[in-house]
């Protein structure tokens, strides 16, 4: 249940976005209005090209907003809005794990202890105190991706944005993550939006997972996950789980056919 | 029970594999010189034709003695000096305005492409015009056969810096000229080595062309006038300083790539 005491920390509200197209404008993105409280994980979950992605960007200020608004809530002073995890580790080879990770308190003017102390913290808490001397070639893929990861938490950002964060990974190092990702966190209670391809990941991580049409994008429908917390990956082996994973992908499976049938 | 039956694979995957031996190279210019040398010695080549290793050697070691060899190598070492420096500064911004801005792009792609391909040497006597038959134009026209490839290869390498990575700068509130000097600098940089790697080449031979056209030092000047004399121990000594001279840069640069390419 997401109770939405007060002002909400996102509020987004008929958010439109159009491209120009071949044949005219191309509608991404249709009314689409979203309120995130503070504290909350809400997952956007969508076929492919239902601009989930794009609405991710645009609340992160990489896209420009046709028409509508977008407002985070600032809480502390000083503290930035966002910070944005991307599919493609998005990591400075030339920088190595620890610079990588203590790379926006820098940018901030954080002095030099203070930001290897808050990055070591931060590189202990996902097992990788030993890489931070590496450079990103010489670690793997889910190494580099828990670097992004905490990277976007040592910048303590109001809300932390996650575009399929965990998208380009194997099978097996995605579940370690999103294990990770789930403790990290039920301990910090971010704010997060966090972008998806995957259900079982949605459904597992999120208080509540929101339901996008193919092209355009529009709100299908909500859904409030309430299995109790702390979830782990034993989580997805309960019925209720199953209940809800069934219930949305009766909903998702249309769209996903409408979105094929699109692409053609 | 059934009958065994020994299968045999052949293993097939043999060869298209070439490795490294640099003691191989070493040896087969050792090799190459002692036949020279050996050839020289039986007289089976004339020593007006071709002089023997041992005569080369002699002549470089008196015109380092007698102290011509560093009058000639300072005056080309610094008008490489020069004439490398100013045309890698012009072409490093050039190419950085190519890689960043509209404005710049198109207008200098079409100059670099009708301009890059025409041989510089060419220009040489309209520099003679301009700049005088001194240091000034040999200088043009080393940072004019410079400027080329460096355009080219710091372009390259600014287009392709991960467009995520600036992404997340500016995700991070970075400034335009943060971006370009902590996130773009140091991506474009590979290439950019690349680019000196040519341009360090072009600039010695552009040297020797500009100093065979009008010049009392230098050692092009050196290398002209000892052949007008037949004086071909002295042509291939100084033949021989350029080599060194060639491998000495690629050395220095391998140095500073070793430096600031650590993280590869």
């Amino acid at each position: 249940m997401h109770g939405m005491i007060g002002t909400p920390k996102i509020a987004a509200r008929h958010v439109c976005k159009v491209y120009p197209g071949v044949d005219g404008p191309m509608v991404a993105l249709d009314d689409f209005s979203l309120d995130v409280a503070d504290g909350e994980f809400v997952s956007v979950i969508g076929p492919s090209g239902c601009g989930k992605s794009t609405f991710l960007r645009m609340v992160a200020g990489l896209d420009t907003i046709s028409s509508g608004t977008i407002e985070i809530a600032r809480g502390k002073a000083g503290r930035p809005l966002n910070s944005v995890v991307f599919q493609e580790y998005a990591i400075f080879p030339w920088k190595t794990v620890i610079e990588n990770v203590a790379f926006g308190l820098l940018m901030r003017g954080v002095s030099r202890p203070e930001r290897l102390a808050v990055a070591r913290g931060w590189l202990d808490r996902v097992g990788l105190a030993k890489f931070a001397a590496y450079y990103p070639h010489q670690i793997s893929g889910g190494m580099k991706q828990r670097v992004g990861i905490v990277r976007a938490l040592a910048n303590d950002p109001e809300v932390l944005l996650m575009d399929e964060p965990l998208g380009a990974l194997d099978a097996q190092t995605r579940l370690v993550l999103q294990d990770e990702l789930m403790r990290i966190w039920e301990e910090t209670r971010k704010t997060v939006v966090y972008i998806t391809h995957s259900l079982d990941e949605a459904v597992l991580l999120s208080d509540r997972v929101i339901l996008m049409s193919a092209q355009p994008g529009r709100l299908l429908a909500t859904f409030d996950i309430d299995l109790p917390r702390p979830r782990s990956a034993a989580t997805m082996n309960t019925p209720r789980f199953s209940e809800y994973r069934e219930m949305i992908w009766s909903r998702l499976s249309g769209e996903v056919a409408r979105a094929m049938e699109q692409q053609q | 029970m059934p009958a065994i039956t020994e299968r045999v694979v052949p293993f097939r995957a043999r060869g298209f594999a070439p490795r490294d031996l640099p003691v191989m190279g070493a040896a087969s210019i050792a090799g190459l010189v002692l036949l020279w040398q050996i050839g020289s010695s039986l007289g089976w080549i004339s020593p007006v034709f071709l002089p023997a290793p041992l005569q080369v050697a002699q002549a470089i070691y008196r015109m380092t003695v007698s102290g011509e060899l560093w009058r000639h190598l300072s005056a080309s070492l610094w008008r490489i000096a020069l004439g490398w420096t100013l045309g890698t500064l012009i072409g490093v911004s050039a190419g950085f305005a190519m890689g960043l801005f509209t404005l710049a792009r198109s207008p200098m792609q079409a100059f670099v492409g009708i301009l890059f391909p025409v041989p510089k040497i060419a220009l040489v006597p309209l520099f003679v015009i301009w700049f005088g038959i001194d240091e000034a134009s040999k200088i043009a026209t080393i940072a004019i056969g410079v400027f080329f490839p460096t355009v080219i290869s710091t372009a390259a390498g600014v287009e392709a810096v991960q467009k995520n990575l600036i992404r997340l700068g500016q995700s991070f509130n970075l400034t335009r000229w943060s971006i370009i000097t902590k996130i773009i600098l140091p991506g474009a940089l590979p290439s950019m080595l690349a680019g000196f790697r040519i341009t360090l080449s072009v600039s010695i031979l552009l040297l020797v062309a500009a100093e065979m056209i009008g010049a009392q030092r230098g050692l092009g000047a050196y290398i002209l006038r000892a052949g007008d004399l037949f004086q071909t121990d002295q042509l291939i000594g100084g033949v021989v300083v350029l080599a060194v001279l060639g491998l000495a840069f690629v050395g220095l640069l391998g140095l500073v790539e070793r430096r600031l390419l650590r993280w590869r």
